[in-house]
């Protein structure tokens, strides 16, 4: 059967591409537009890695099929600095090392970032509950939560 | 594998009923797509309900609220009325999976997968809640505890999807609950799970209680014996006890890799008095 | 940007125990770095592997000719294209592995021997035609009893998975089969004798479960193979130059043929010291003639790759009223999955390393039993045998009504002190932890309802190894290092923060990459804690060589003798006699003349890094029990660890609390659980249990600096202690807390509710 043809939009740039029925969105955005910061590690919605925003809500991308974003607009970790200027939480995550390996990174910044456009002033229980389901094996999320708690800081002063 | 993005019902229900091999619904997608991948399932049609308007809104309805069956867990939680009306529900929809999992996953789906652990579900059966559904031979309304049958077994016929959840009007000093056990804090599926939905008079005594238990049977049970325990009652100690007593005695659990029997049994008897702790806290400030 | 961190004026270093950013932390966190999956390459294939649905049987056949018809399919592999290997023993981190093994891990030849086992790969177009051809491969499979538990193996009645295993270390040696690879045993003293002049004797045992180390990015590799016989791999390792010699090995290549890069790698953990796809990639590509890139999905990666294992220990130790120990005795059983080589040696030598004894006796028992074959996890062994232990001393010091602190202070290893396994101790700061311990907040902090504290010691001993490293200097005065031990977690910026440190240049002049096996000689994996201490004391070694011939340089330049020419403050000058005599150089300025006074200046260590030396902890943890149901929270944890030195304290502090946080789920809900069919129930991470965000607290750090003074700079190695505490500090904590002891992991609600409910009939629960 003939692939789907899908235009969508993927960090605020038009894109077309071609997909069978069951390629994830997460296959799509690696395999056809070369996007390899969003990282595949089960599959199965269960680790968090493969974090995007769909219309601006945190979905992971291996739980939906390319062809279900048609028209979608969807965000992933490549489009959070804007241009040459890092993103508060990526200088955060830096400068907290908040990362070791760094695997777990790209899906942590997008959830984070999710979490602060809905809710600016977190608490550390409510910045550890919204983040359950992104897995750190490194870091043991100490560090994670403060540069996230540490840049929500910042984005409220600034 | 084929895909289709109808955009009215009769256009779904037609799509499901023609096909001669396995049709599926695609709603949030957060179970299907791994039973995919796992070859649990292999579909021929996957049948996108996300484009029908009515299976996507949360209205207003004889007191309740009618709530399309691909709304996600994310959107029931930024509707301040709902979860105002029945919290119970909103929070159980949004104890699924993780925060990715609720931007996606559906009360339809949650219900039509056929697990007896659904979230979910303990907490609309505890509401009181009727599944509308919709099919070659027009609509029928169900309580949500008769859908599931065994697991993965539901009374659909070919042809039938959820449209939506008919959540009835709530009566004054009425408050819903669920809790889960599992042994993390999050990303579990449920060992036991307990909808509680009780009603009191103005001089606090339990008018009405609707008692739900799930992961504990081969599906999620109503255990009018538990509801019988609270009302007439105050919902003391006393009662609570008889609570935990009638919770246990209508486990009919099974060992494995999430929990033993003795442990689930045990388990939903303290959940039942938890979830009716807190339902009583918001029937007293409802 | 990087003027800010230097140290202040009037501290001993410039650089060393700062915390600049890390110069990959850019890439990282915008997603340009490129970890094992993310390489394409123009016309790859997709591989993809067949693996046992049984956990025994015999490899009758495999007929792949169906599978070869399937357009699309460009390649299969079997057993048949990897020649049979001899018997030998080579090192893998801190464990040992023979390669007539290896090259049956990575394919089985006469028999699978756990579900998962590897028995075919293809290589074709696409994912869909690679799944199809899989289902084309006919195996026969002659189905054998199965054994997965290790006491159930040692029975002399079990299924054997080896017919010509027999137990090593026994004398005389056994006239059967079995699947007991080996016996060793480590004794100082007489524990007889010292047993007897006991007035307490405690006496337990303790079951652990075979628990994975969790890395997030599943293996991944891809390969090429040219007609001419050279060879690529990029692939995500702990360890190239170790992928490099097993793929040779098996695949009868010269190591000069294969060029191997380290992709950055998502988590190992010990787990990517091994070799599971690479060889099998590199097979598929030489006889396709195209690239292959494989990738592992969660489930394979724990059906098929090595977790640790799981085991039995029995610990016993005797004491005075006034607390000091005179007997200690361990019996450790420990499960190595298909193939001989558990770590049960480096367990035993770990069990009762924090204590000055003077009788001990460990005896230990590798065996074999139908699961994958274990890998290094952190620390491998360790962690085991400190859960049994630590709780023993917790339950003497309970007993004679002792401080858990002051217990092990009495007892406790200091420099001099001989190890059980045999060395002697330098100087270590295994004291100093316990009196921060003792000094620390949170051992005054009163417990709330259902809570409890306890306290654990752990150690581990760290190694040294092969190691290269290169340093240039360019024409600009910037320099370029390349360093062979793959990053896993911040070496990148501590190597620079050393290399800057001896050089006395500005950080952000010193460029770092992690070089491939072409561009160095070889280098021993990133493991055994090694990393920051190899590539560091190389690091110093060729930063001192770059400054040596920056001197010579100058020297000819100022026609004196060499030793009249001094490196001071990042440049040359004439020393003594002669100084003043001529304006000092700056390595920019002496980069500048390089070519004219001899040619490209550079450092280029080559050593066996010697003087790694042991990095002991103690961790403080308070939970609470949730009474009617059993559950366990962490709510409060202070690991304290002696670090030597820390180069950079933000990653010395994360490897404490990556170390912690795997140490809590390993001893609360990790483990593997199979059903009486031999197969893995649990292959995802919905149900193996690793922590989750909201399931830890804060985890307070404190980094106790005693110095090795065999480095440089003073480092230990710290990576794989911290996991060595944790699993008895919380089963110390919930003893503390509800009056039971838990000597079976994990410690798991339905069990904790279960044992509550026994002790509670007998009166002995204190919740």
């Amino acid at each position: 059967m003939a692939k789907h043809h899908i235009a969508a939009t993927v960090n605020g740039d038009a894109v077309e591409f071609l997909c069978e029925t069951d390629e994830t969105l997460l296959d799509v955005l690696r395999n056809q537009l070369g996007l390899t910061g969003t990282k595949e590690g089960c599959s199965t919605g269960d680790c968090g890695a493969c974090s995007v925003t769909v219309d601006g809500r945190l979905v992971c991308s291996c739980l939906m099929l390319g062809v279900e974003a048609g028209g979608k607009s969807i965000a992933t970790v490549e489009g959070i600095a804007d241009g040459e200027t890092l993103h508060p939480l990526q200088r955060k995550f830096i400068e907290h090392a908040a990362l070791q390996c760094g695997i777990c990174t790209p899906g942590f910044l997008v959830a984070a970032k999710s979490l602060l456009e809905k809710k600016p002033d977190p608490t550390e229980t409510e910045v550890r509950y919204w983040l359950a389901g992104n897995l750190c094996r490194c870091t043991g999320y100490d560090k994670i939560v403060r540069a996230v708690l540490d840049a929500a800081a910042e984005m409220r002063g600034a | 594998m084929r895909y289709e993005a109808p955009k009215s019902l009769d256009q779904a229900v037609a799509l499901l009923s023609a096909e001669k091999g396995e049709a599926r619904v695609l709603a949030g997608g957060t179970d299907l797509l791994v039973q995919m991948r796992t070859d649990v399932v292999e579909p021929t049609l996957l049948v996108d309900i996300k484009g029908i308007a009515e299976l996507r809104q949360i209205k207003e309805e004889a007191g309740g609220f009618r709530v399309g069956a691909a709304v996600t867990g994310a959107e029931l939680k930024e509707h301040p009325e709902l979860k105002a009306a029945w919290p119970g529900v909103v929070e159980a929809a949004n104890l699924i999976g993780s925060t990715q999992v609720q931007g996606r996953a559906t009360m339809g789906g949650n219900l039509c997968n056929g697990s007896p652990a659904a979230d979910s579900v303990p907490a609309l059966i505890a509401a009181g809640a009727k599944a509308c559904i919709v099919g070659p031979k027009g609509r029928r309304e169900v309580p949500v505890e008769d859908v599931m049958l065994a697991p993965r077994k539901l009374s659909l016929a070919k042809g039938e999807l959820i449209a939506s959840f008919l959540l009835p009007a709530r009566a004054p000093h009425t408050g819903d609950a669920y809790l889960r056990f599992i042994p993390r804090t999050e990303m579990d599926i449920a060992v036991v799970g307990c909808g509680v939905c009780l009603t009191l008079d103005a001089k606090g005594t339990c008018t009405a209680a609707r008692v739900s238990l799930g992961a504990v049977a081969e599906r999620p049970l109503l255990v009018a014996a538990a509801a019988a325990a609270l009302i007439g009652s105050k919902v003391d100690d006393a009662a609570l006890g008889k609570l935990d007593a009638a919770a246990r005695a209508a486990c009919r659990p099974i060992d494995d890799k999430r929990g033993t029997k003795d442990y689930r049994i045990k388990v939903a008897g303290v959940l039942a008095r938890r979830a009716a702790q807190i339902a009583l806290e918001r029937a007293r400030t409802a | 940007m990087q003027e800010k961190v230097k140290n202040a004026p009037g501290s001993e270093f410039q650089w060393i125990g700062t915390r600049p950013d890390r110069p990959d932390g850019v890439d990282k966190v915008t997603g340009r770095a490129r970890f094992g999956a993310d390489l394409a390459m123009a016309g790859q294939l997709v591989g993809l592997v067949l693996r046992s649905p049984h956990a025994h049987a015999r490899l009758k056949s495999i007929d792949a000719s169906a599978a070869l018809k399937l357009p699309g399919v460009k390649a299969v592999v079997t057993r048949d294209d990897f020649k049979d290997q001899p018997s030998e023993f080579i090192p893998a981190g801190e464990m040992m592995i023979n390669y007539r093994d290896v090259v049956r891990s990575v394919m089985a030849r006469e028999k699978v021997l756990f579900e998962g086992h590897a028995v075919a790969a293809v290589a074709a177009t696409s994912a869909a035609v690679a799944k199809q051809a899989l289902k084309l491969i006919k195996v026969d499979y002659e189905v054998l009893p199965h054994v997965i538990d290790v006491v159930e193996a040692m029975r002399p009645d079990a299924p054997l998975l080896h017919e010509d295993l027999i137990t090593a270390g026994v004398e005389p040696a056994p006239t059967k089969p079995s699947n007991v690879a080996k016996r060793i045993e480590f004794a100082i003293g007489d524990i007889e004798a010292g047993f007897k002049q006991a007035d307490l004797v405690v006496e337990r045992s303790f079951t652990t479960k075979a628990v994975h180390q969790g890395y997030i990015e599943p293996h991944a590799c891809i390969a090429t193979a040219s007609e001419d016989g050279q060879a690529e791999l990029w692939v995500s390792t702990q360890g190239h130059w170790i992928v490099r010699a097993h793929c040779a090995r098996l695949l009868g290549w010269d190591v000069s043929q294969i060029r191997v890069t380290a992709a950055e790698i998502g988590g190992g953990f010990g787990g990517k010291t091994v070799v599971y796809l690479e060889p099998v990639a590199l097979a598929l590509a030489k006889k396709s003639g195209r690239p292959v890139k494989m990738v592992m999905t969660r489930e394979e990666v724990f059906r098929a790759s090595g977790p640790t294992s799981g085991a039995h220990v029995r610990i016993k130790i005797g004491a005075k009223k006034d607390g000091r120990i005179v007997a200690a005795e361990g019996e450790l059983k420990y499960q190595a999955g298909a193939f001989p080589g558990s770590p049960v040696q480096p367990g035993c030598m770990c069990a009762f390393a924090p204590y000055d004894l003077e009788n001990v006796k460990v005896v230990g028992y590798d065996v074999v039993s139908n699961r994958p074959k274990v890998a290094a996890y952190r620390a491998p062994g360790g962690p085991i045998a400190e859960f049994a232990v630590e709780q023993i001393i917790d339950e003497i010091a309970q007993s004679i009504g002792m401080d858990g602190i002051e217990l092990r202070l009495k007892n406790a290893a200091k420099q001099g002190t001989k190890a059980a396994y045999g060395p002697k101790f330098g100087p270590i700061g295994l004291i100093e932890t316990l009196e921060a311990a003792k000094s620390h907040a949170h051992w005054r902090t009163p417990l709330g309802k259902n809570q409890g504290r306890g306290i654990a010691s752990g150690f581990w001993f760290n190694i040294g190894g092969e190691t290269a490293v290169s340093l240039s200097l360019n024409e600009d005065g910037t320099l370029s290092l390349t360093a062979g031990t793959p990053d896993i977690g911040g070496l990148r910026a501590s190597l620079c923060m050393m290399a800057a440190e001896e050089l006395g240049v500005d950080l952000g002049k010193i460029r770092v990459q992690i070089g491939d096996t072409g561009q160095l000689g070889y280098n021993f994996l990133t493991g055994g804690s090694r990393s920051t201490f190899s590539s560091g004391m190389a690091t110093v070694d060729a930063a001192r060589e770059v400054m040596k011939e920056a001197c010579k340089r100058a020297a000819k330049l100022w026609e004196l003798p060499e030793d009249a020419v001094e490196y001071v403050n990042g440049g040359v000058r004439p020393a003594g006699p002669n100084a003043g005599k001529h304006a000092p150089m700056t390595l920019k300025d002496i980069a500048g003349i390089a070519g004219k006074t001899g040619g490209p200046i550079a450092g280029y260590a080559r050593i066996n890094a010697h003087g790694a030396a042991p990095s002991f902890a103690t961790h403080i943890a308070d939970v609470e029990v949730d009474p009617e149901t059993g559950r366990v929270w962490v709510v409060r944890y202070t690991a304290i660890q002696d670090a030597g030195r820390a180069i950079h304290p933000s990653y010395v502090e994360g490897q404490y609390q990556g170390g912690v946080a795997q140490g809590i789920g390993w001893a609360l809900n990790e483990e593997y659980i199979y059903g009486a069919d031999g197969k893995l129930q649990n292959a995802g991470f919905l149900d193996y249990r690793v922590p989750v965000a909201s399931d830890l607290p804060m985890i307070d750090t404190v980094i106790v600096e005693v110095p090795n003074p065999r480095h440089p700079y003073g480092v230990r190695g710290v990576g794989e202690t911290p996991i060595c505490p944790p699993m008895a500090a919380i089963a110390n904590a919930v003893c503390n807390a509800t009056g039971v002891r838990f000597t079976d992991l994990p410690m798991s609600p339905p069990k904790v509710l279960a044992a509550l409910d026994e002790a509670r009939a007998k009166g002995k629960a204190k919740i």
